[in-house]
């Protein structure tokens, strides 16, 4: 029997073959990003030009696509590779500019340099990755842009490098060599301890440690036991799962056919976002392209291993993200969760033993089992290894995707990474972890990104979201925001989390209408702590965080909404007062328009409003052609 | 037979083509969300007289089946107008403003979420996160994305779908 490695070998030569026959990286190579957020930015039209170009006469260039790098407000971005040159990364390039790098770049050879976003820094971490080390390919591309310069790429190591449509693409950087070398000479076992030994823990939220979970489900006798990959990314603001799958399907894919041949399991389930089509689009083409490949399907490499994949489409519902509703959801059923234990790991889908992990825990799998456990040991803190994704937005000069070393402190995302906050305005509050996750203020800046300190501060991981708030927010609405995210999607199963919620959406929404009453925050503060308590799920049991977090980090901005009926933000619409200014002509029409009869005056004179009668409509204020009416 | 009903008549066929394929599979009534899909596709929302052909050949109960399809948001349980917007209400969106957007939206269309306007042309939906927090805030119309949005720049999107739709 040829040993599986020695199959992939071959496999790997021939797609490399195919990539310089197509005179792929032999010449010139341009990257244009088709992500969706690219492709959102004008990335489309960017292609066509180059396409176009190379249609008409420009042979020694190969265009492609690529996932997205992660950089957001760059977008959309091209890059030119040249072999043994540094690439060349253009950013918001428009279809005129596109044309020039053509003529100019493509052409005459010539580096547009005032487009181009190569910086001065040299990635500190460049020098840990030898030689075909699977994460090192990432710096060779980015490694002197000051963006990536305190960041670590190990789930994104092939996000904006390769055509995630092209599996040559994924072979040519060591794809499917996890895969084929647990098939060739590592037992179940021992992938097993890899991944324990590791330190890796689950990237959807709750942090539990993927090889326990693992053992747990391996340990299980049964005839069938199912792999799933929760690609359901609920948290509405986030977009790192989005990104890895549209950047890199292959990945995922090769981390759950390692985890079935550890566990022994024959069938995976991708559960993903029906709001996702491009992400679905590319994992069903890299499915199809690895069943013809021969890594999935029967008999994997030669080896007596078969594993088949299948995508379920979610259909909006945040709470089937938790691991019994969206068992329940794939079973066909509405997506209510269940009590636990039984843990799916021993009683899951269709009843049977399933492991369920979410995207970024499997893309980390290939590496860790190519590298091993003690080098992603060494990344990272005491509890907490390897990187974590965050998809960083909000009021953040650079937006988009970061992933760093667990141990980086949030000071550093926001200064060094994300260049701070636009406009001279100042810092207010972090928020991790979505609708289940908190608010932190300045004070903890410096506190360090992993499970445990995140979550002593107040926060938590959570599943990456992290949004950045300007001192225009106002924090009691940014609470009622997550409240009524987290209210609407609630199953209605049960009457904490359902009732409860509503609750404290209505007081929330009292203070926030100037009608908050001396006593609201204790009472929020207690609802809040018996829902925690009392709910049956996940849901439930954080939806309280983000106002509990603000009450804690905030208070004072919740007292002046409640005794002083003001807030600082000029943020909510009640709390505002209405003047007439100096600029007033006196033409009568902000009359007309009050509801309330609030205003008084003789026409071509200075008008007033008489604050007792105001109910704060808005309407005077967008009557007024002379800018007159002033809210502060 | 007239033009609509052949069309109605080929979506129906092409239902009952996916639904075949599933039928013979072991569990097949697991799939009942991917079916649901399908009815979306074909006719944008879930229409009434295919969901009664899903009951009849998946062989599941009709209760079953609307009590599983009103469980998700994603699916619309009412015809939508001829240009769908979707205004996204993520957190990125949120923070940079999507209440605005989504007022200037609601007085110029004079609809709420889940409404459509009186001549049909429009109806508007929440979405959370269409992936470009980038360009926050952003709303998506019929597939496509517009950022950096302003309520001035809403009016005059509108406008443009406004005189296309009577120039036609
Ligand atoms: C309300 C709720 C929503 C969740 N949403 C997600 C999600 O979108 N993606 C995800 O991977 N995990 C989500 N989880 C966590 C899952 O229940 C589960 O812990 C996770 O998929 C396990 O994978 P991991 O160990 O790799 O993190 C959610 C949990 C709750 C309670
Ligand atoms: S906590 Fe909320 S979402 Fe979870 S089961 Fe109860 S009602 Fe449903
Ligand atoms: S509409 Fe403006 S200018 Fe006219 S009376 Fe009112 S405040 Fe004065
Ligand atoms: S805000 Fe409304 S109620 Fe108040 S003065 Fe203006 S129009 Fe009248
Ligand atoms: S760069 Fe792709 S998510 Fe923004
Ligand atoms: S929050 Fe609106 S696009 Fe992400």
């Amino acid at each position: 029997m040829i040993a599986p490695l020695d199959i992939l070998k071959k496999k790997r030569s021939e797609a490399l073959d195919r990539i310089h026959s197509k005179e792929y990286l032999s010449v010139k190579r341009v990257h244009v990003g088709m992500a969706t957020c690219e492709i959102a930015a004008g990335s489309k039209e960017v292609m066509d030009i180059f396409l176009q170009a190379a249609k008409s006469g420009l042979t020694d260039v190969c265009v492609s696509q690529k996932g997205c790098a992660g950089r957001c407000n760059f977008e959309p971005t091209v890059e030119i590779m040249e072999d043994g040159k540094v690439p060349v990364k253009y950013c918001k390039v428009t279809p005129e500019m596109a044309k020039q790098i053509v003529e100019r770049h493509l052409k005459k050879g010539e580096v547009i340099g005032e487009w181009a976003d190569n910086g001065k820094l040299k990635h500190p971490e460049k020098e840990r990755f030898e030689e075909g080390h699977l994460c090192g390919k990432f710096f060779q591309v980015f490694g002197d842009v000051d963006f990536f310069s305190k960041q670590m790429r190990i789930v994104l190591r092939n996000c904006g490098i390769i055509d995630p449509e092209n599996i040559d693409d994924y072979l040519s950087v060591r794809g499917y060599e996890a895969l084929a070398k647990v098939l060739t000479d590592i037992p179940p076992v021992q992938v097993i301890d890899t991944v324990k030994k590791s330190g890796l823990r689950g990237r959807g939220g709750a942090g539990f440690p993927t090889g326990i979970k693992w053992e747990l489900t391996a340990r299980q006798q049964s005839e069938e036991k199912f792999i799933i990959c929760n690609a359901d990314e609920g948290d509405p603001g986030a977009f790192m799962d989005r990104s890895t799958i549209e950047g890199d399907p292959h990945t995922v894919i090769e981390g759950m056919a390692i985890g079935g041949y550890a566990i022994g399991s024959h069938r995976g389930i991708i559960y993903i976002r029906a709001e996702y089509p491009l992400a679905v689009k590319r994992l069903e083409k890299a499915i199809a392209d690895a069943k013809s490949a021969g890594f999935l399907g029967e008999n994997i490499l030669g080896s007596d291993f078969s594993f088949d994949i299948e995508i379920r489409l979610g259909a909006g519902a945040f709470v089937c993200g938790e691991e019994t509703a969206l068992i329940h959801s794939i079973e066909g059923h509405r997506g209510m969760p269940r009590p636990r234990p039984p843990f799916p790991s021993v009683q899951g889908l269709f009843d049977k033993p399933t492991l369920i992990n979410n995207v970024e825990t499997w893309a980390n799998i290939p590496v860790v089992i190519i590298h091993g456990a003690d080098w992603f040991n060494s990344i990272g803190t005491q509890k907490s290894k390897g990187t974590k994704v965050f998809a960083l937005a909000g009021k953040i000069t650079n937006t988009g995707l970061v992933e760093v070393p667990m141990g980086t402190t949030l000071r550093e995302i926001v200064y060094d990474i994300g260049a701070g906050i636009p406009g001279n305005k100042k810092f207010k509050a972090i928020q991790t972890g979505g609708p289940s996750g908190g608010c932190l203020s300045e004070e903890y800046l410096d506190t360090p990104i992993d499970y445990d300190s995140l979550a002593k501060a107040g926060s938590i991981m959570g599943s990456g979201g992290m949004i950045v708030i300007d001192e225009d927010s106002c924090m009691v609405n940014v609470a009622r925001f997550f409240l009524e995210f987290t209210q609407n999607e609630s199953c209605g199963k049960c009457a904490p989390c359902r009732e409860g919620t509503k609750r404290m959406l209505e007081i929330l929404t009292r203070i926030t209408e100037g009608k908050g009453e001396e006593g609201d925050i204790e009472k929020l503060e207690r609802l809040g702590t018996m829902i925690k308590k009392a709910s049956l799920c996940g849901l439930g049991q954080s939806a309280p965080n983000p106002v509990l977090s603000t009450i804690k980090n905030f208070r004072a901005e919740y007292e002046e909404h409640i005794k002083d009926k003001k807030c600082r933000a000029h943020f909510c619409p009640s709390l505002l007062e209405y003047t007439v200014t100096d600029k007033c002509v006196g033409c009568g029409v902000c009359k007309k328009a009050c509801p309330a009869g609030a205003i008084t005056g003789v026409l071509k004179n200075k008008h007033e409003i008489d604050k007792n009668k105001c109910v704060k409509c808005a309407a005077c204020y967008k009557a007024c052609k002379f800018n007159a009416i002033a809210r502060v | 037979m007239s033009c609509s009903a052949k069309a109605q008549d080929s979506k129906l066929s092409e239902l009952n083509r996916f639904m075949d394929a599933l039928k013979g599979l072991s569990r097949s009534e697991s799939n009942l969300i991917a079916i649901l899909h399908k009815v979306q596709e074909l006719y944008g929302y879930l229409d009434r007289d295919a969901m009664d052909e899903v009951a009849a050949t998946m062989n599941i109960p009709t209760a079953h089946i609307w009590g599983v399809a009103t469980f998700y948001h994603y699916f619309k349980l009412k015809k939508p107008g001829k240009h769908v917007i979707a205004i996204c209400l993520g957190t990125a969106c949120y923070i940079k403003g999507a209440g605005e957007i989504l007022e200037k939206l609601k007085e110029e269309l004079k609809i709420d979420i889940g409404g459509m306007t009186s001549d049909g042309l429009f109806s508007l939906e929440e979405a959370r996160c269409l992936g470009a927090c980038g360009l926050a805030p952003v709303m998506m119309i019929d597939g496509k994305i517009y950022g950096s949005l302003t309520p001035k720049k809403v009016s005059e999107i509108l406008q443009g779908y406004r005189k296309r739709s009577s120039g036609e």
